[in-house]
């Protein structure tokens, strides 16, 4: 092979690689220009609570509505009014209380059951958006207390009511869910 | 338009990459397990083989047979390809995070998926046109979402099914995909291409 065709064939493979290299480079900055890091922002600044009273799926995707300006900043009741003052400070708007017409902010709160009359149907299993019931069918269920988030989203589903909310005391692991009080 | 049509057909049937070439097999079997992520994993394999089978035409025609280059077509094909899935990773990350979780490691690797340079490759040999490799390209990534909806549908029921301790996971999953390359290959001497 002469000198001149392994030439060619750098040359040609590496404007290639640097071609595909500007493009995604390009693609890069287009694609995922600083939205991620403000949905990300606005995701720190809320309960985490996953509980979809601000009638998003959990927390990530209304910080992907607020960012892309499809949400208010007043949904959040876990919140409360320390969330809503936190965000308007983020993305700097004015301030305002927690829209009613997404519940109520209660102080933070934990499931508990009744393992009296829990019945092991395990329909509660399938609305607790971070796992923290265990249990299985026929079997008696319990909580997590360090997952759970005090959604509630596990009171409709269980066909006893065994399962009641319980404050929780403060502790430096949950200083999230208490800024509201 | 027959032809094309006949090509189509073929490519997504009748010799399905997965069931009856055998290529693609990872990601076939790896993120088979939910039905949601493998619908992710077909349309990013979708517009990888298409996208990627339209490149790697162009720079077969344009830029290797001119210079005679046609020994590094391997290499040329494997860049365009990591290229084409370094953008798929950066469209689903920025249009869905989720599906960006779920697919994983498998989204990367879609590199490696044998179908996609299979497809590059089966181009060029068989010295087919832009337009033929893209609808050959199109009609493989269909083929190949399909079986793997399929068998992600099959293996979502599988799961809470009273299978033999010996068979659960891996061994059931491989005769289920068994079986399926058995169904198609009823689609055998369809159009005869």
């Amino acid at each position: 092979m002469s000198p001149d065709a392994v030439i060619t064939a750098v040359g040609v493979a590496a404007a290639l690689a640097a071609a595909i290299g500007l493009a995604l480079g390009w693609a890069a900055s287009r694609l995922a220009p600083d939205d991620g890091t403000l949905v990300a922002q606005i995701d720190a600044l809320l309960p985490q609570t996953q509980c979809g009273q601000c009638q998003f799926p959990g927390c990530r995707p209304y910080a992907a509505a607020i960012a892309h300006a499809q949400a208010d900043i007043d949904r959040c009741p876990p919140g409360g009014d320390a969330t809503v003052r936190a965000l308007a400070a983020l993305l700097d708007r004015p301030a305002r209380p927690v829209n009613p017409a997404y519940g109520v902010s209660k102080p933070a709160q934990v499931a508990w059951i009744d393992e009296e009359r829990c019945i092991g149907c395990a329909r509660c299993l399938p609305a607790c958006p971070v796992d923290a019931i265990v249990g299985a069918a026929r079997q008696m269920h319990t909580v997590i207390v360090d997952q759970c988030t005090g959604c509630e989203l596990c009171l409709p589903p269980c066909p006893v009511d065994c399962i009641e909310l319980r404050p929780v005391p403060v502790v430096a692991a949950r200083y999230r869910m208490h800024r509201a009080a | 338009m027959t032809e094309l049509l006949l090509l189509a057909l073929g490519a997504s049937l009748v010799n399905n990459f997965v069931l009856s070439n055998f290529l693609g097999l990872c990601p076939f079997v790896g993120i088979s397990r939910r039905f949601e992520a493998a619908a992710g994993m077909a349309l990013a394999t979708l517009f990888v083989l298409t996208v990627a089978s339209g490149l790697s035409f162009a720079a077969w025609q344009w830029v290797l047979v001119p210079l005679g280059l046609e020994y590094l077509r391997t290499l040329v094909f494997i860049l365009l390809i990591a290229g084409v899935v370094q953008l798929t990773e950066l469209m689903v990350r920025a249009t869905s995070p989720l599906l960006h979780q779920l697919l994983g490691i498998f989204l990367p690797l879609i590199t490696t998926n044998c179908a996609v340079l299979g497809v590059a490759l089966l181009n060029v040999d068989r010295q087919r046109g832009l337009l033929e490799s893209l609808v050959f390209g199109a009609s493989a990534g269909a083929g190949f979402g399909l079986a793997l909806l399929l068998f992600a549908a099959l293996r979502e029921r599988l799961e809470t099914a009273d299978v033999p301790a010996a068979f659960r996971g891996a061994p059931l999953a491989l005769i289920t995909a068994g079986l399926m390359a058995l169904a198609f290959m009823g689609f055998a001497g369809l159009g005869s291409r």
